[in-house]
Protein backbone atom coordinates (compact mmCIF):
# COMPACT_ATOMS: atom_id res chain seq x y z
CA UNK A 1 0.00 0.00 0.00
CA UNK A 2 0.88 3.82 -0.81
CA UNK A 3 -0.04 6.36 0.99
CA UNK A 4 -0.10 9.85 0.00
CA UNK A 5 -0.92 12.82 2.39
CA UNK A 6 -4.18 14.92 0.93
CA UNK A 7 -4.30 17.33 3.51
CA UNK A 8 -1.84 17.80 6.77
CA UNK A 9 -3.38 18.88 10.07
CA UNK A 10 -2.40 22.66 8.99
CA UNK A 11 -4.57 22.34 5.57
CA UNK A 12 -7.11 20.64 7.38
CA UNK A 13 -7.79 23.27 10.01
CA UNK A 14 -7.80 25.95 6.65
CA UNK A 15 -10.51 23.74 5.09
CA UNK A 16 -12.41 23.57 8.60
CA UNK A 17 -12.38 27.50 8.61
CA UNK A 18 -13.70 27.94 4.92
CA UNK A 19 -15.84 25.07 5.39
CA UNK A 20 -17.65 26.95 8.68
CA UNK A 21 -17.31 30.45 6.77
CA UNK A 22 -19.13 29.29 4.23
CA UNK A 23 -22.10 27.47 6.54
CA UNK A 24 -22.58 30.90 7.94
CA UNK A 25 -22.57 32.88 4.62
CA UNK A 26 -25.40 30.30 3.47
CA UNK A 27 -27.16 29.76 6.47
CA UNK A 28 -28.00 33.32 7.73
CA UNK A 29 -30.66 32.26 9.94
CA UNK A 30 -28.20 31.29 12.38
CA UNK A 31 -30.80 30.71 15.43
CA UNK A 32 -31.67 27.86 13.17
CA UNK A 33 -28.65 25.95 12.18
CA UNK A 34 -28.02 22.92 14.03
CA UNK A 35 -24.90 20.51 13.10
CA UNK A 36 -25.19 16.94 13.50
CA UNK A 37 -22.13 14.75 13.11
CA UNK A 38 -22.35 11.38 11.66
CA UNK A 39 -20.85 8.78 13.98
CA UNK A 40 -17.46 8.09 14.31
CA UNK A 41 -15.71 11.06 12.65
CA UNK A 42 -18.02 13.42 11.79
CA UNK A 43 -19.20 14.12 14.99
CA UNK A 44 -15.60 15.81 16.10
CA UNK A 45 -15.51 17.24 13.21
CA UNK A 46 -19.15 18.83 13.42
CA UNK A 47 -17.81 19.91 16.72
CA UNK A 48 -15.07 22.04 15.58
CA UNK A 49 -17.36 24.09 13.06
CA UNK A 50 -19.70 24.64 15.37
CA UNK A 51 -16.55 26.35 17.29
CA UNK A 52 -16.06 28.07 14.68
CA UNK A 53 -19.31 29.17 14.03
CA UNK A 54 -19.81 29.79 17.45
CA UNK A 55 -16.40 32.30 16.97
CA UNK A 56 -18.41 34.16 14.15
CA UNK A 57 -21.81 35.03 15.18
CA UNK A 58 -21.03 34.68 19.09
CA UNK A 59 -24.18 32.66 19.67
CA UNK A 60 -23.07 29.25 21.02
CA UNK A 61 -23.69 27.07 18.04
CA UNK A 62 -25.66 23.18 18.78
CA UNK A 63 -24.21 20.00 17.87
CA UNK A 64 -26.19 16.19 17.88
CA UNK A 65 -24.55 13.15 16.81
CA UNK A 66 -26.30 10.45 14.56
CA UNK A 67 -25.57 7.01 14.47
CA UNK A 68 -26.86 4.98 11.02
CA UNK A 69 -25.70 1.63 11.43
CA UNK A 70 -29.69 0.72 12.31
CA UNK A 71 -31.04 2.13 8.79
CA UNK A 72 -28.01 0.82 6.68
CA UNK A 73 -28.78 -0.63 3.32
CA UNK A 74 -26.59 -3.04 4.09
CA UNK A 75 -26.68 -5.03 7.61
CA UNK A 76 -27.19 -8.32 7.86
CA UNK A 77 -25.35 -11.97 6.65
CA UNK A 78 -24.83 -10.16 2.98
CA UNK A 79 -22.10 -7.89 4.65
CA UNK A 80 -18.77 -9.26 4.07
CA UNK A 81 -17.73 -9.21 6.83
CA UNK A 82 -20.52 -11.34 8.59
CA UNK A 83 -20.20 -8.23 11.33
CA UNK A 84 -22.75 -5.82 11.77
CA UNK A 85 -21.41 -2.39 12.81
CA UNK A 86 -20.69 -1.41 16.02
CA UNK A 87 -23.95 0.90 17.21
CA UNK A 88 -22.99 4.37 18.59
CA UNK A 89 -24.54 7.56 20.75
CA UNK A 90 -27.29 9.24 18.76
CA UNK A 91 -27.89 12.37 20.47
CA UNK A 92 -30.17 15.16 19.35
CA UNK A 93 -30.42 17.01 22.43
CA UNK A 94 -32.20 20.06 20.95
CA UNK A 95 -35.61 19.13 18.67
CA UNK A 96 -34.37 19.32 14.96
CA UNK A 97 -38.25 19.96 14.08
CA UNK A 98 -38.18 23.85 11.96
CA UNK A 99 -34.34 23.36 12.27
CA UNK A 100 -31.69 23.97 9.19
CA UNK A 101 -29.40 21.09 9.68
CA UNK A 102 -26.39 20.78 8.34
CA UNK A 103 -25.18 17.02 8.70
CA UNK A 104 -21.65 16.40 8.77
CA UNK A 105 -19.46 13.26 7.86
CA UNK A 106 -15.72 12.98 7.16
CA UNK A 107 -16.05 11.16 3.34
CA UNK A 108 -19.06 11.70 0.75
CA UNK A 109 -18.01 8.07 -1.48
CA UNK A 110 -21.31 6.00 -2.40
CA UNK A 111 -23.53 8.03 -1.25
CA UNK A 112 -25.77 4.97 0.83
CA UNK A 113 -24.72 6.60 4.59
CA UNK A 114 -25.93 9.98 3.97
CA UNK A 115 -29.22 8.49 2.55
CA UNK A 116 -29.45 6.27 5.76
CA UNK A 117 -28.78 9.45 8.04
CA UNK A 118 -31.52 11.20 6.61
CA UNK A 119 -33.71 8.49 7.41
CA UNK A 120 -32.50 8.36 10.78
CA UNK A 121 -33.00 12.29 10.70
CA UNK A 122 -36.62 12.69 9.21
CA UNK A 123 -37.60 9.82 12.29
CA UNK A 124 -36.58 12.29 15.43
CA UNK A 125 -38.58 15.41 13.45
CA UNK A 126 -39.61 17.53 10.52
CA UNK A 127 -36.27 19.90 9.72
CA UNK A 128 -36.83 22.90 7.81
CA UNK A 129 -33.89 22.46 5.32
CA UNK A 130 -31.03 19.72 5.52
CA UNK A 131 -27.82 20.28 4.24
CA UNK A 132 -24.80 18.23 3.66
CA UNK A 133 -21.49 18.78 4.76
CA UNK A 134 -17.99 16.68 3.90
CA UNK A 135 -14.90 17.18 4.72
CA UNK A 136 -13.37 15.24 1.91
CA UNK A 137 -15.79 14.29 -1.63
CA UNK A 138 -13.58 11.06 -3.16
CA UNK A 139 -16.50 10.72 -5.98
CA UNK A 140 -18.33 6.97 -7.17
CA UNK A 141 -21.67 8.14 -6.08
CA UNK A 142 -24.45 5.13 -6.26
CA UNK A 143 -26.93 7.34 -5.12
CA UNK A 144 -27.95 10.67 -6.48
CA UNK A 145 -26.70 12.70 -3.88
CA UNK A 146 -24.76 15.62 -3.63
CA UNK A 147 -23.02 17.80 -0.50
CA UNK A 148 -23.25 21.42 -0.45
CA UNK A 149 -20.35 22.13 1.81
CA UNK A 150 -17.22 20.41 0.15
CA UNK A 151 -13.53 20.75 2.11
CA UNK A 152 -11.75 18.80 -0.29
CA UNK A 153 -12.30 17.21 -3.88
CA UNK A 154 -10.30 14.22 -4.08
CA UNK A 155 -10.30 12.78 -7.48
CA UNK A 156 -9.78 8.73 -6.49
CA UNK A 157 -10.32 4.94 -8.18
CA UNK A 158 -12.86 2.56 -6.12
CA UNK A 159 -9.22 0.28 -5.34
CA UNK A 160 -7.98 3.35 -3.74
CA UNK A 161 -9.09 4.24 -0.14
CA UNK A 162 -9.54 7.60 1.41
CA UNK A 163 -8.99 8.00 5.66
CA UNK A 164 -9.94 10.75 7.35
CA UNK A 165 -8.08 11.01 10.78
CA UNK A 166 -9.19 13.43 13.51
CA UNK A 167 -7.19 14.25 16.67
CA UNK A 168 -10.39 13.33 18.92
CA UNK A 169 -10.90 10.00 17.57
CA UNK A 170 -7.79 8.77 16.12
CA UNK A 171 -4.87 11.17 17.71
CA UNK A 172 -3.78 13.01 14.69
CA UNK A 173 -5.48 15.16 12.29
CA UNK A 174 -5.04 14.59 8.48
CA UNK A 175 -6.21 12.98 5.03
CA UNK A 176 -4.31 10.33 3.51
CA UNK A 177 -5.10 8.31 0.07
CA UNK A 178 -4.00 4.85 0.25
CA UNK A 179 -3.61 3.00 -3.38
CA UNK A 180 -2.17 -0.57 -4.52
CA UNK A 181 0.95 -0.18 -5.40
CA UNK A 182 1.18 -2.18 -9.04
CA UNK A 183 3.21 -5.27 -9.04
CA UNK B 1 -10.02 -4.99 33.76
CA UNK B 2 -12.60 -4.70 31.29
CA UNK B 3 -13.71 -7.07 28.72
CA UNK B 4 -12.99 -6.16 25.03
CA UNK B 5 -16.34 -6.32 23.03
CA UNK B 6 -16.17 -9.53 20.59
CA UNK B 7 -16.33 -8.23 16.50
CA UNK B 8 -19.46 -10.57 16.23
CA UNK B 9 -21.33 -13.53 17.60
CA UNK B 10 -19.28 -16.58 16.33
CA UNK B 11 -23.02 -18.97 16.47
CA UNK B 12 -25.82 -18.84 14.54
CA UNK B 13 -28.19 -19.20 17.30
CA UNK B 14 -28.32 -18.15 20.86
CA UNK B 15 -29.07 -21.27 23.00
CA UNK B 16 -27.46 -20.08 25.97
CA UNK B 17 -25.34 -18.32 28.16
CA UNK B 18 -22.75 -21.09 28.14
CA UNK B 19 -21.60 -21.26 24.60
CA UNK B 20 -20.68 -17.90 25.13
CA UNK B 21 -17.16 -15.70 25.73
CA UNK B 22 -17.27 -12.81 27.62
CA UNK B 23 -16.02 -10.62 24.64
CA UNK B 24 -19.15 -12.47 23.37
CA UNK B 25 -21.52 -11.32 26.69
CA UNK B 26 -19.86 -7.57 25.96
CA UNK B 27 -20.41 -6.97 22.85
CA UNK B 28 -24.20 -7.78 23.47
CA UNK B 29 -24.49 -5.49 26.60
CA UNK B 30 -22.91 -2.64 25.13
CA UNK B 31 -24.99 -3.25 21.70
CA UNK B 32 -28.09 -3.42 24.27
CA UNK B 33 -26.90 0.14 25.95
CA UNK B 34 -27.29 1.59 22.50
CA UNK B 35 -31.03 0.01 22.24
CA UNK B 36 -32.10 1.24 25.20
CA UNK B 37 -32.78 4.91 23.81
CA UNK B 38 -34.38 4.24 20.86
CA UNK B 39 -37.28 3.60 23.21
CA UNK B 40 -36.96 7.52 24.08
CA UNK B 41 -37.13 8.55 20.69
CA UNK B 42 -40.37 10.03 18.99
CA UNK B 43 -40.59 7.06 16.21
CA UNK B 44 -39.83 4.30 18.43
CA UNK B 45 -38.82 2.00 15.46
CA UNK B 46 -35.69 1.54 13.49
CA UNK B 47 -35.83 -0.48 10.14
CA UNK B 48 -32.71 -2.90 10.94
CA UNK B 49 -34.61 -5.38 10.31
CA UNK B 50 -36.87 -4.69 7.57
CA UNK B 51 -38.33 -8.00 5.64
CA UNK B 52 -36.79 -10.82 8.59
CA UNK B 53 -39.59 -12.43 9.67
CA UNK B 54 -39.42 -14.14 13.47
CA UNK B 55 -41.62 -16.93 14.79
CA UNK B 56 -42.44 -16.71 18.23
CA UNK B 57 -43.01 -19.98 19.58
CA UNK B 58 -43.87 -20.56 23.26
CA UNK B 59 -44.89 -23.84 24.08
CA UNK B 60 -44.77 -22.71 27.95
CA UNK B 61 -46.94 -19.84 29.33
CA UNK B 62 -45.09 -16.24 28.96
CA UNK B 63 -46.42 -12.87 29.26
CA UNK B 64 -43.27 -10.59 30.18
CA UNK B 65 -40.86 -13.01 28.04
CA UNK B 66 -43.05 -13.16 24.78
CA UNK B 67 -44.12 -9.58 25.46
CA UNK B 68 -40.46 -8.38 25.19
CA UNK B 69 -39.65 -10.10 22.21
CA UNK B 70 -42.47 -8.81 20.62
CA UNK B 71 -41.73 -5.39 21.14
CA UNK B 72 -38.18 -5.75 20.33
CA UNK B 73 -38.81 -7.74 17.39
CA UNK B 74 -41.80 -4.58 16.41
CA UNK B 75 -39.10 -2.04 17.65
CA UNK B 76 -35.95 -3.32 14.89
CA UNK B 77 -38.97 -3.60 12.39
CA UNK B 78 -39.16 -7.27 11.98
CA UNK B 79 -42.38 -9.12 11.48
CA UNK B 80 -43.50 -11.21 14.20
CA UNK B 81 -45.74 -14.21 14.01
CA UNK B 82 -46.72 -15.76 17.70
CA UNK B 83 -47.29 -19.46 18.10
CA UNK B 84 -49.34 -20.70 21.44
CA UNK B 85 -49.18 -24.45 22.01
CA UNK B 86 -52.66 -24.33 23.08
CA UNK B 87 -54.03 -23.34 19.81
CA UNK B 88 -51.57 -25.55 17.55
CA UNK B 89 -51.19 -28.75 15.94
CA UNK B 90 -49.54 -29.73 18.84
CA UNK B 91 -52.52 -30.63 20.55
CA UNK B 92 -53.11 -32.79 17.70
CA UNK B 93 -49.49 -34.84 18.08
CA UNK B 94 -47.26 -33.29 15.71
CA UNK B 95 -44.22 -33.30 17.35
CA UNK B 96 -41.61 -30.51 17.89
CA UNK B 97 -39.09 -31.04 15.36
CA UNK B 98 -42.24 -31.70 12.61
CA UNK B 99 -43.99 -28.84 13.75
CA UNK B 100 -40.54 -26.42 13.71
CA UNK B 101 -39.65 -28.22 10.02
CA UNK B 102 -43.39 -27.01 8.87
CA UNK B 103 -42.65 -23.05 10.34
CA UNK B 104 -39.18 -23.57 8.49
CA UNK B 105 -40.93 -24.23 5.29
CA UNK B 106 -42.12 -20.63 5.52
CA UNK B 107 -38.51 -19.26 5.55
CA UNK B 108 -38.32 -17.39 8.92
CA UNK B 109 -35.07 -16.10 9.68
CA UNK B 110 -35.87 -16.48 13.32
CA UNK B 111 -36.94 -18.77 15.69
CA UNK B 112 -37.63 -17.61 19.26
CA UNK B 113 -38.58 -20.75 21.37
CA UNK B 114 -39.29 -21.48 24.87
CA UNK B 115 -40.09 -25.37 25.53
CA UNK B 116 -40.38 -27.20 28.73
CA UNK B 117 -37.55 -29.23 27.94
CA UNK B 118 -34.01 -29.01 28.04
CA UNK B 119 -32.11 -28.84 25.03
CA UNK B 120 -35.08 -28.31 22.86
CA UNK B 121 -33.49 -25.05 21.45
CA UNK B 122 -30.37 -26.77 20.69
CA UNK B 123 -32.33 -29.48 18.84
CA UNK B 124 -33.99 -26.77 16.82
CA UNK B 125 -30.93 -25.17 16.19
CA UNK B 126 -29.01 -27.84 14.67
CA UNK B 127 -31.80 -28.55 12.55
CA UNK B 128 -32.77 -25.45 11.33
CA UNK B 129 -31.08 -22.79 9.00
CA UNK B 130 -32.58 -19.95 11.23
CA UNK B 131 -31.40 -18.80 13.77
CA UNK B 132 -32.57 -20.11 17.13
CA UNK B 133 -33.17 -18.10 20.57
CA UNK B 134 -33.94 -19.47 23.43
CA UNK B 135 -36.72 -18.02 25.46
CA UNK B 136 -36.40 -20.16 27.97
CA UNK B 137 -35.76 -24.39 28.00
CA UNK B 138 -36.77 -26.40 31.28
CA UNK B 139 -34.79 -26.01 34.20
CA UNK B 140 -31.66 -25.59 32.17
CA UNK B 141 -31.54 -21.71 30.67
CA UNK B 142 -32.94 -18.56 29.80
CA UNK B 143 -30.00 -16.63 28.13
CA UNK B 144 -31.76 -13.01 26.96
CA UNK B 145 -33.48 -13.14 31.37
CA UNK B 146 -29.77 -13.43 32.23
CA UNK B 147 -28.51 -10.61 29.88
CA UNK B 148 -31.10 -8.29 30.80
CA UNK B 149 -30.12 -8.57 34.44
CA UNK B 150 -26.36 -7.85 33.76
CA UNK B 151 -27.57 -5.36 31.61
CA UNK B 152 -29.53 -3.53 34.83
CA UNK B 153 -26.80 -4.30 36.94
CA UNK B 154 -24.49 -2.42 34.73
CA UNK B 155 -26.22 0.53 34.07
CA UNK B 156 -26.57 1.05 37.91
CA UNK B 157 -22.99 0.06 39.09
CA UNK B 158 -21.03 0.64 35.72
CA UNK B 159 -19.29 -3.02 35.79
CA UNK B 160 -20.24 -6.28 36.95
CA UNK B 161 -16.48 -6.85 37.73
CA UNK B 162 -15.93 -8.21 41.78
CA UNK B 163 -18.97 -7.51 42.52
CA UNK B 164 -21.17 -9.65 44.96
CA UNK B 165 -24.22 -11.14 43.70
CA UNK B 166 -26.75 -12.91 45.74
CA UNK B 167 -29.55 -15.08 43.88
CA UNK B 168 -32.10 -16.55 46.41
CA UNK B 169 -35.02 -18.57 46.09
CA UNK B 170 -36.30 -21.90 43.88
CA UNK B 171 -33.06 -22.99 42.47
CA UNK B 172 -33.84 -26.43 41.65
CA UNK B 173 -36.67 -25.42 39.11
CA UNK B 174 -34.72 -22.06 37.74
CA UNK B 175 -33.40 -21.79 34.93
CA UNK B 176 -32.76 -18.13 35.51
CA UNK B 177 -30.24 -19.04 38.16
CA UNK B 178 -28.48 -21.21 35.75
CA UNK B 179 -27.65 -18.44 32.96
CA UNK B 180 -27.20 -15.96 35.19
CA UNK B 181 -24.70 -18.16 37.68
CA UNK B 182 -22.65 -18.53 34.21
CA UNK B 183 -22.80 -15.16 33.80
CA UNK B 184 -21.46 -13.60 36.68
CA UNK B 185 -19.26 -15.43 37.04
CA UNK B 186 -17.60 -15.26 33.63
CA UNK B 187 -18.03 -11.40 33.61
CA UNK B 188 -16.18 -11.77 36.97
CA UNK B 189 -18.49 -11.06 39.84
CA UNK B 190 -19.09 -13.30 42.80
CA UNK B 191 -22.05 -15.36 43.29
CA UNK B 192 -23.83 -16.57 46.44
CA UNK B 193 -26.84 -18.96 46.27
CA UNK B 194 -29.37 -19.71 48.62
CA UNK B 195 -32.14 -22.01 48.91
CA UNK B 196 -33.55 -24.68 51.39
CA UNK B 197 -31.72 -28.04 50.63
CA UNK B 198 -34.72 -29.61 49.39
CA UNK B 199 -34.46 -26.66 46.63
CA UNK B 200 -30.61 -26.59 46.01
CA UNK B 201 -30.33 -29.29 42.94
CA UNK B 202 -26.78 -31.69 43.51
CA UNK B 203 -24.01 -30.35 41.78
CA UNK B 204 -24.75 -26.24 41.57
CA UNK B 205 -21.69 -25.40 43.18
CA UNK B 206 -19.63 -26.87 39.75
CA UNK B 207 -21.01 -23.84 38.12
CA UNK B 208 -19.24 -21.12 39.71
CA UNK B 209 -20.83 -20.01 42.97
CA UNK B 210 -21.04 -20.06 46.43
CA UNK B 211 -24.29 -22.72 48.01
CA UNK B 212 -25.83 -21.12 51.41
CA UNK B 213 -28.37 -22.93 52.86
CA UNK B 214 -29.23 -19.41 54.71
CA UNK B 215 -30.41 -16.30 53.21
CA UNK B 216 -28.80 -14.16 55.69
CA UNK B 217 -25.42 -15.87 54.82
CA UNK B 218 -25.88 -15.25 50.93
CA UNK B 219 -26.79 -11.79 51.12
CA UNK B 220 -24.39 -10.32 54.24
CA UNK B 221 -22.93 -7.40 52.32
CA UNK B 222 -23.98 -8.34 49.00
CA UNK B 223 -24.38 -5.71 46.24
CA UNK B 224 -26.87 -6.88 44.42
CA UNK B 225 -29.98 -9.73 45.85
CA UNK B 226 -31.76 -11.47 43.53
CA UNK B 227 -34.87 -13.21 44.36
CA UNK B 228 -35.97 -16.50 42.21
CA UNK B 229 -39.69 -16.99 42.45
CA UNK B 230 -41.04 -20.03 44.00
CA UNK B 231 -42.28 -22.22 41.25
CA UNK B 232 -45.39 -23.11 43.05
CA UNK B 233 -47.05 -25.04 39.72
CA UNK B 234 -43.54 -27.09 39.39
CA UNK B 235 -43.73 -28.72 42.88
CA UNK B 236 -44.08 -32.18 42.03
CA UNK B 237 -44.15 -32.58 45.77
CA UNK B 238 -43.86 -29.74 48.13
CA UNK B 239 -39.69 -29.07 48.82
CA UNK B 240 -41.04 -26.75 52.13
CA UNK B 241 -43.78 -27.41 54.03
CA UNK B 242 -45.82 -23.97 53.60
CA UNK B 243 -45.52 -20.52 50.99
CA UNK B 244 -45.71 -19.00 55.02
CA UNK B 245 -42.80 -20.55 56.60
CA UNK B 246 -40.65 -20.01 53.46
CA UNK B 247 -41.78 -16.58 53.67
CA UNK B 248 -40.71 -16.73 57.33
CA UNK B 249 -37.02 -18.53 56.39
CA UNK B 250 -36.04 -17.27 52.99
CA UNK B 251 -37.79 -14.26 51.70
CA UNK B 252 -36.30 -10.97 51.70
CA UNK B 253 -37.99 -8.60 54.01
CA UNK B 254 -36.49 -5.21 55.34
CA UNK B 255 -35.03 -6.73 57.94
CA UNK B 256 -33.23 -8.75 56.06
CA UNK B 257 -32.27 -6.50 53.47
CA UNK B 258 -30.37 -4.36 55.88
CA UNK B 259 -27.79 -7.45 55.80
CA UNK B 260 -26.94 -6.26 52.37
CA UNK B 261 -24.92 -3.34 51.28
CA UNK B 262 -26.61 -0.04 52.05
CA UNK B 263 -27.79 0.64 48.02
CA UNK B 264 -27.90 -3.00 47.46
CA UNK B 265 -29.99 -3.67 43.95
CA UNK B 266 -33.28 -5.75 44.79
CA UNK B 267 -33.99 -7.67 41.68
CA UNK B 268 -36.45 -10.26 40.76
CA UNK B 269 -37.60 -11.66 37.11
CA UNK B 270 -41.19 -12.21 37.90
CA UNK B 271 -43.70 -12.94 38.36
CA UNK B 272 -43.38 -12.66 41.78
CA UNK B 273 -45.62 -14.62 44.38
CA UNK B 274 -45.80 -11.39 47.23
CA UNK B 275 -45.70 -12.32 50.50
CA UNK B 276 -43.98 -16.04 49.63
CA UNK B 277 -40.54 -15.12 48.09
CA UNK B 278 -40.17 -11.50 48.68
CA UNK B 279 -42.14 -8.68 51.06
CA UNK B 280 -44.03 -6.22 49.38
CA UNK B 281 -42.33 -3.63 50.62
CA UNK B 282 -38.85 -4.52 49.82
CA UNK B 283 -40.24 -5.31 46.32
CA UNK B 284 -41.93 -1.68 45.55
CA UNK B 285 -38.90 0.22 47.93
CA UNK B 286 -36.43 2.37 46.45
CA UNK B 287 -33.78 -0.19 46.53
CA UNK B 288 -36.29 -1.99 43.48
CA UNK B 289 -34.62 -2.35 40.00
CA UNK B 290 -37.41 -4.78 38.71
CA UNK B 291 -38.91 -2.65 36.72
CA UNK B 292 -35.92 -1.48 35.22
CA UNK B 293 -35.27 -5.24 34.42
CA UNK B 294 -38.39 -5.31 32.02
CA UNK B 295 -37.12 -2.03 30.38
CA UNK B 296 -33.78 -3.93 29.63
CA UNK B 297 -35.01 -7.08 28.56
CA UNK B 298 -36.70 -4.95 25.27
CA UNK B 299 -33.04 -3.83 24.13
CA UNK B 300 -31.25 -7.08 25.23
CA UNK B 301 -33.34 -8.97 23.09
CA UNK B 302 -33.33 -5.94 20.23
CA UNK B 303 -29.60 -6.45 21.21
CA UNK B 304 -29.27 -10.59 20.18
CA UNK B 305 -31.45 -10.10 16.81
CA UNK B 306 -29.31 -7.23 15.53
CA UNK B 307 -26.48 -8.96 16.03
CA UNK B 308 -27.61 -12.19 15.04
CA UNK B 309 -28.78 -10.87 11.70
CA UNK B 310 -25.19 -10.61 10.77
CA UNK B 311 -25.38 -14.11 10.00
CA UNK B 312 -22.25 -16.50 10.15
CA UNK B 313 -18.75 -16.44 9.10
CA UNK B 314 -15.08 -16.44 9.29
CA UNK B 315 -13.45 -13.81 11.69
CA UNK B 316 -12.53 -11.15 10.01
CA UNK B 317 -8.53 -9.51 9.73
CA UNK B 318 -10.02 -5.82 10.99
Amino acid sequence: MHRVQVLDPRELARVLERLAAEIVEQVPEDKLLYLVGVQTRGVPIAQRLAALIGASTGRKQPVGAIDISLYRDDIGPWRPAHQQPVIRDTRLDESIEGRIVVLVDDVLYTGRTVRAALDTLMDFGRPKAIRLAVLVDRGHRELPVAADFVGRTVPTARSEDVQVRINEVDGEDGVWLYREVAP
Amino acid sequence: MSVTPAKRLRGKDLVGIDPLHPGEIQLILDTADQMRSIAERPIKKVPALRGKTVVNLFFEASTRTRFSFEVAEKRLSADSLNFAASTSAVTKGETLIDTALNLEAMQPDFIVIRHQCPGAPHQLARILKSAVINAGDGAHEHPTQALLDALTIRSKRGTLEGLVVAIVGDLQHSRVVRSNVMLLSRMGAKVRVAAPPSLIPVGMETLGCEVHRRIEDAISGADVVMMLRIQLERQGRMNFPTPREFYDFYALTPERLKLAKKDALVMHPGPMNRGVEIDSRVADGPQSVILEQVTNGVAVRMAVLYLLAGGQGEPTAD
